[in-house]
């Protein structure tokens, strides 16, 4: 069988604005059926911008070689394995993008009136219920942009909730083993931070808990399962203490791709979470975003619910603005509706049973990497993995080699590294999750690479601490990005920036 | 499922090396109670050809094929093929946030690009890889002048997207931060300047205006400027239609620049996803939020770009992080990078220029409500009937019409808010001319 990659012809390619010469053209606008009007007469001449200074000027064939070639020093799902822990980077079907640009969905505005947005409101519907139905909470707002944004909304409504009932309390406990995104969006819904030490096991240790839980406490923010992909398995007492005590539990969904069909968040006692529809949901990364981060509640948190809600009435959909304990908006119109298509399409062609499937095999295919992997590297946590695993960098360290070295080199095998270096509570980790999209043989390939690389690492350290050496841009520089930071481009001679 | 790979044979040979006997012993340790009992209550999957049908249904139910002259933030126009030629590319559109420089050169590269063009157009010196969206960019905004001048209250004008406002009021609630709200001249459309004046003090963060504002009409952004910088306090400049950059002169005044990219080649969309940039002055680049590409060097010498600056950032910050903001909208910008790498200097100045005569053609021989400048859309009086009335008339004839204002500004509740963009077309435009006058 042969291996993964074989190096090709890469082309080269410049900066746009090193490509631009003067009265080139890629566009062509029709003919104007009305009287031109002048621009300084009309907007005032302090108004009217001379010109655009140094803004490119290309050609149509440009324009895709430019894009084209600079896709090919990409790589995506498309091409392999891409096993960032936390990130689910799963396949994303096609038929998603072609049926989000459908155009009474795609060209559907905001603003039209409900009698020709029908179509578009039960799209958001079906999905609510679909995601109520998948976590087990009573009710779902799909207007976050993204998974931190979902964390804002919840936590902003926990505090609301808690408000209407006299306190909003202080203090959101996280576990050290939390996404930054936790403390961060703590800090700006205006919660201080508790830290909670994970216990000899990796997870919540619940006595701790227990002496931390006072009236000072808002809520707990929970990933489950955690960062290490391992389900807590005393969640039930964890929800149920924070409860006696007044506090509300938060889930960050970044792990459901680890639960769904198999146990639901709502019938273990949480009260707020988000889902990444750009994780469990298949929706695509396109390289940084855009994502969704859809809210599910439980029914005492529903009047919280950020403005506006669909609301059905005489057989027609509707938007309800009267909405007097809402947290208010926090986007503006509803939310990525075109992500939102997206992941309804992927949950229609899954249905219950695909669904179910897919979290199975995402297990199999984390635990089968664990097998492979466990006499090469060192795996600080020893309880049952779930969708991903986490191994620590402990032998090769004693090289000389880090995680980041071994996942640069990595990528000479021909897939992405792994999450490096996260989560925090395990040094030097290797946080690997290949999700259900991966079959045995890419499994067995990615297993060999990493083998080999410990290989390596035993053999020839240095090697591997200067690798990547088959990519066309070798070991990046990015203490001199941080140092002197260029930020865009300038023209040479243009002098020196203000 | 026809999305996973494994065929059962493949299975029970990975089964095998895990010595397990069955896939369901994968989560045994669960607790049993925990566990759900029976089968999700969702339908059986569907094919390919079921899911086409089903979301070409739903979007027959919305308004295809009619004239719009909506506008209020979000706009109709043209977007170029090339756009989704270079975004259905699987290495852009099924790539991660590129923390592996090395494998994710085409990505940082059009970032780079992108940050570039949005310094050209808005005239700042440094731009972010991008936020959620324009709405969500006011509040960032507005924590970043706090934190640049260590002082809490914002200003805001009410000729400020209502919508971007209510997101600003969310956001500050919570922060215990005051946002205070500068009423516009009621003949020309326009800020308030006696009102700014009066409740501008030292204790101001920011002053947050948008041009063209939610009515469409022309700031005076050096003058808001010159007041706010002689209190100390910071410039938000604010657009929603980033088609105006293309004639109008940049803010150069202005200390934070933030807006909606949803112009370049992303449709309405029914509101999302959208893409926000954040655009400032160099000396405050260590206080922006979000994603920031850079050039470097790799090993060998060569030009190379990578995610920089990274330790403002809440991965490595946690909760002292500037933001808690983590994705970008990396795929939308790309596409506003493709749209402006096709129109060009000169395109995008034509497409503006268009639209700016469009829009005064459907303003000539109604009365628009404002007296300022305009570029693309205009608030104007319905003739002796309400705007409802005015747009079941136009939605007859398959056409939408404006926005009924009172919605947002009880005071101009006789007023629709109309917008026309370079697709709007005469025998259109001339219909809702004879509905309203």
């Amino acid at each position: 069988m042969p291996g993964k990659v074989r190096s090709h012809i890469n082309q080269n390619e410049s900066l746009l604005f090193e490509r631009s010469s003067p009265g080139k053209k890629g566009y062509q606008l029709p003919d104007l059926d009305v009287p031109a009007v002048d621009p300084a007469a009309a907007l005032g001449a302090e108004n009217t911008r001379r010109e655009i200074e140094d803004f490119p000027e290309v050609s149509e064939v440009e324009v895709i070689r430019h894009f084209s070639r600079l896709s090919t020093w990409n790589y995506g799902i498309d091409l392999g394995l891409f096993p960032l822990g936390s990130c689910t980077m799963k396949y994303n079907p096609r038929v998603n993008e072609l049926v989000a640009r459908t155009e009474g969905l795609a060209w559907a505005h905001p603003y039209q009136p409900p009698e020709v947005a029908q179509g578009a409101m039960e799209v958001m519907a079906q999905l609510e219920a679909a995601l109520a139905e998948i976590t087990g909470m009573d009710a779902v707002t799909l207007e976050p942009a993204a998974g931190a944004h979902g964390e804002l909304t919840g936590v902003l409504m926990i505090r609301a909730m808690l408000e209407s009932r006299g306190n909003p309390r202080r203090k959101i406990i996280i576990p050290d083993s939390a996404h930054g995104t936790n403390p961060a969006t703590a800090a700006i819904a205006g919660y201080g931070v508790a830290n909670l030490k994970s216990n000899d096991k990796g997870v919540i240790d619940l006595e701790a808990l227990s002496r931390m839980v006072d009236e000072d406490i808002a809520a707990l923010m929970v990933t489950n399962p955690n960062t290490l992909g391992v389900f807590e398995e005393e969640i039930a007492k964890v929800t149920a203490l924070m409860h006696s005590r007044g506090a509300l539990v938060y889930m960050d969904g970044a792990n459901m791709n680890a639960l769904v069909g198999i146990t639901r968040p709502g019938d273990f006692g949480v009260d707020v979470m988000h889902l990444n529809l750009h994780k469990t949901f298949s929706t695509p990364h396109g390289g940084g975003g855009p994502g969704a981060g859809a809210v599910a509640v439980k029914s005492h948190l529903e009047p919280f619910l950020p403005a506006p809600r669909l609301t059905r009435l005489d057989g027609r959909w509707n938007w309800n603005w009267n909405r007097p304990q809402s947290i208010g908006k926090v986007r503006a119109f509803y939310g990525n509706f075109g992500v939102l298509v997206r992941a309804l399409a992927y949950i229609m062609a899954h249905g219950g049973p695909g669904l179910r499937q897919a979290t199975l095999d995402a297990l199999l295919n984390a635990n089968y990497i664990r097998k492979g992997l466990e006499p090469y590297y060192d795996l600080p946590y020893q309880n049952p993995s779930m969708h991903e695993c986490v191994f620590s960098d402990d032998r090769q360290a004693k090289r000389g080699v880090r995680t980041m070295d071994i996942a640069k080199r990595l990528i000479d095998y021909g897939f992405h590294p792994y999450t490096v270096a996260f989560p925090l509570i395990v040094r030097g980790a290797l946080m690997i999750e290949p999700t259900e999209t991966e079959g045995k043989q890419e499994l067995d390939q990615f297993i060999e690479a990493m083998v080999n690389i410990a290989k390596e690492v035993e053999n020839d350290p240095l090697f591997v601490l200067k690798a990547p050496y088959d990519t066309r841009t070798s070991r990046v520089d990015e203490v001199a990005a941080a140092r002197k930071p260029v930020l865009r481009w300038k023209r040479e001679d243009a002098g020196p920036a203000d | 499922m026809r999305y996973l790979p494994k065929s059962d044979t493949e299975r029970g040979q990975m089964l095998d090396t895990l010595g397990l006997d069955s896939i369901e012993q994968l989560y045994s340790h669960l607790p049993p109670d925990l566990l759900l009992k029976r089968p999700l209550n969702l339908p059986a999957g569907k094919s390919e050809y079921e899911i086409v049908d089903y979301f070409r249904a739903r979007g027959d139910e919305n308004a295809v094929g009619y004239a719009s002259f909506l506008g209020a933030g979000v706009y109709h126009h043209y977007r170029p093929v090339m756009v989704d030629v270079v975004v259905s590319r699987g290495e852009f559109l099924t790539s991660y946030t590129p923390y592996q420089a090395e494998m994710a050169q085409g990505t940082l590269m059009t970032i780079f690009e992108f940050q570039t063009m949005i310094c050209q157009l808005t005239g700042m010196d440094v731009a972010n890889a991008s936020m959620y969206d324009g709405s969500t960019a006011v509040p960032e905004a507005a924590m970043m002048a706090r934190r640049v001048t260590g002082r809490d209250k914002v200003l805001v004008a009410r000729t400020v997207h209502p919508e971007y406002r209510m997101v600003l009021d969310t956001y500050s609630r919570y922060e215990g931060a005051p946002v205070a709200e500068i009423g516009y001249d009621s003949e020309s459309g326009t800020l308030d300047f006696a009102a700014l004046e009066g409740k501008l003090d030292g204790e101001t963060a920011a002053v947050i205006i948008q041009s063209p504002n939610f009515f469409g009409c022309i700031e005076d952004w050096r003058r808001a400027a010159a007041l706010a910088h002689a209190e100390g306090a910071l410039l938000v400049y604010v657009f929603t239609e980033a088609v105006s950059l293309g004639l109008l002169e940049p803010p150069r005044d202005a200390d934070i620049v933030v807006g909606e990219l949803q112009s370049f080649a992303h449709p309405p969309s029914y509101g999302g996803p959208f893409a926000g940039i954040m655009a400032t002055r160099e000396k405050f680049i260590r206080q922006l939020p979000g994603r920031l590409a850079g050039e470097t060097r790799d090993s060998n010498g060569n030009r190379a770009f990578c995610l920089t600056l990274s330790t403002r950032e809440q991965h490595i910050r946690r909760e002292k992080a500037t933001s808690n903001i983590c994705t970008n909208q990396a795929l939308i910008a790309l596409m506003a990078t493709v749209f402006l790498s096709v129109y060009g200097k000169q395109g995008l100045r034509e497409l503006a220029g268009q639209n700016l005569s469009k829009a005064h053609y459907l303003a000539d021989g109604l009365k628009p409500r404002f007296t300022a400048p305009f570029f693309n859309e205009f608030a104007v009086r319905a003739n002796s009937r309400s705007p409802e009335e005015v747009n079941a008339e136009l939605l007859k004839q398959k056409i939408i019409g404006g926005l009924p204002l009172g919605r947002f500004y009880p005071e101009l509740s006789g007023c629709l808010l109309l917008c026309a963009t370079e697709m709007s077309k005469r025998p259109a435009m001339d219909a809702v001319k004879k509905a309203i006058a």
